[in-house]
């Protein structure tokens, strides 16, 4: 199918797109277009009109500044995963965009039209909330940062309000020695998870956990922390049980039956999933 | 079956047109479309590049693969307005004008890596593009399986065009002497 028509203007500044999108009600910002266009194409979506923020050089680059990874929002997928000093700063971020999609779809996809989007089952915003990261967005009541668990509200739904846009993804580095690790099953590899998880850990001089973070994304209708298991991990050694911690993470499990899973089957995944991160990440801890 | 671009044979429409200017297969265009127009639409139905194939168009089957600004993306997932300025190569750029084919179709070719052959230029440019950012990539199989994993063969001719992906390497190693 084709998509319905719409008015179109790229604007070469983000104060000139905000204007854009405040001033029109059904106004869309368009970035990568790598999950709006085939909504277009099908008419799930139609948008009167959409401002392309892709002139907009103030939305682009990766800097490292401090204990923060500053992404611009038109940071192509591709981009953030090849960076050398974001993957030093936090090597967990090219684990999980190895599992978005497929090279091709990276190449165009944005890091901030990602987080936007705010599909339930996707990637970025579960690595978001497991790092404890934030967004920006700007607006005509100006600027503001959204800590990522305020950030995502229900599948496709965020705190973003009409005239807003995302300006900037900050993505905290790892503290040095943290573990970390992220998995997913998917029906198709390249496709939308079933159920994935990311996994910090952090291990005192003992050997045992002092810190753990885990989110999962495809089990609820947003990225969700599984605070519960992080609990139950503080404490267990990396030779120790991480049963509880699993069996924790289940009661997070909210989507109901679909065509792809049972919620059964989901609470299986979710488990198994923070088994083997936590396992992983244990081994990656730094000594 | 032209490899040229056709001249300006605007496709009939009542909707409102914005002008874009770009470059494909290293030939400057200037054309008038709708906002709404596929860049996959725009190179097939305007230009009249109908080696570039629509398959989903939703971004799965990558048929409609072509090199953006020296990175392969999905042409049914992007407008033509978006290209504007933009460098674009399609499926007719890679043989040489004499006909000489490119090692990665020379590969194909040899290793039987097409049946119904829908899904070969998009296969051929996401190999082209993905040797143009590796000219030495990992050779496992499942390094080549990750490579071709955005485009689907419904032949399912997989073995085959794996088996392409190891030769075109061969090739132009062998090319560069």
């Amino acid at each position: 199918m084709k998509p319905a028509l719409f008015q179109y203007v790229a604007p070469e500044s983000l104060d000139a797109a905000i204007t854009e999108l405040a001033g029109d009600e059904g106004a869309r910002p368009l970035a990568g277009g790598q999950s709006l266009i085939p909504t277009l194409n099908f008419r799930l979506a139609a948008p009167s009109k959409l401002v392309d923020l892709r002139k907009i050089e103030a939305l682009r680059g990766i800097r490292v500044e401090g204990n923060v990874i500053r992404v611009g929002a038109m940071t192509r997928h591709r981009e953030l995963e090849l960076d050398e000093a974001a993957h030093r700063a936090n090597p967990l971020i090219r684990d999980v965009l190895g599992n978005v999609a497929h090279i091709i779809v990276r190449n165009r996809g944005t890091i901030g039209g990602s987080l936007a989007h705010a599909d339930a089952s996707a990637e970025l915003p579960c690595l978001l909330v497991a790092t404890g990261g934030s967004v920006v967005a700007r607006g005509p009541k100006g600027e503001r940062t959204i800590a990522a668990e305020d950030f995502f509200h229900f599948h496709l739904t965020t705190a973003l309000e009409q005239g807003e846009v995302l300006t900037e993804v900050r993505i905290p580095t790892l503290a040095p020695g943290t573990g970390y690790a992220f998995l997913e099953v998917a029906r198709r590899h390249g496709d939308y998870a079933l159920a994935g998880v990311c996994a910090l850990v952090m291990v005192g001089s003992g050997g045992a956990c002092t810190v753990a973070r885990l989110a999962a994304c495809g089990i609820a209708p947003k990225a969700t922390r599984l605070i519960d298991a992080e609990k139950a991990l503080v404490g267990v050694r990396a030779d120790g049980s991480f049963e509880i911690a699993a069996q924790a993470a289940r009661r997070y499990v909210t989507t109901g039956d679909d065509r792809n899973a049972s919620t059964a089957f989901r609470q299986d995944l979710v488990a198994t999933l923070v088994k083997r991160t936590v396992a992983t990440a244990f081994s990656r801890v730094a000594r | 079956m032209s490899r040229r671009i056709r001249p300006s044979d605007t496709v009939a429409s009542a909707d409102p047109k914005v002008r874009v200017s770009l470059t494909v297969n290293g030939e400057q265009v200037t054309r008038d479309v709708s906002p709404r127009l596929l860049l996959s639409d725009f190179l097939r139905h305007e230009l009249g590049l109908t080696g570039t194939h629509v398959g989903c168009e939703h971004g799965v089957c990558g048929c409609c693969t072509v090199i953006i600004d020296g990175r392969a993306g999905r042409s049914c997932l992007a407008f033509a307005v978006q290209a504007d300025g933009a460098d674009i190569r399609t499926i007719e750029s890679v043989a040489k004008p004499d006909g000489t084919l490119h090692p990665v179709q020379q590969a194909f070719r040899e290793c039987h890596a097409l049946q119904c052959g829908y899904c070969t230029p998009g296969f051929v440019m996401a190999i082209v593009n993905y040797l143009e950012e590796d000219p030495t990539p990992d050779l496992s199989e499942d390094a080549i399986r990750e490579a071709l994993s955005g485009n689907l063969c419904r032949c399912t001719g997989y073995k085959n065009i794996v088996a392409a992906f190891r030769r075109s390497v061969e090739l132009m190693r062998g090319a560069g002497g």
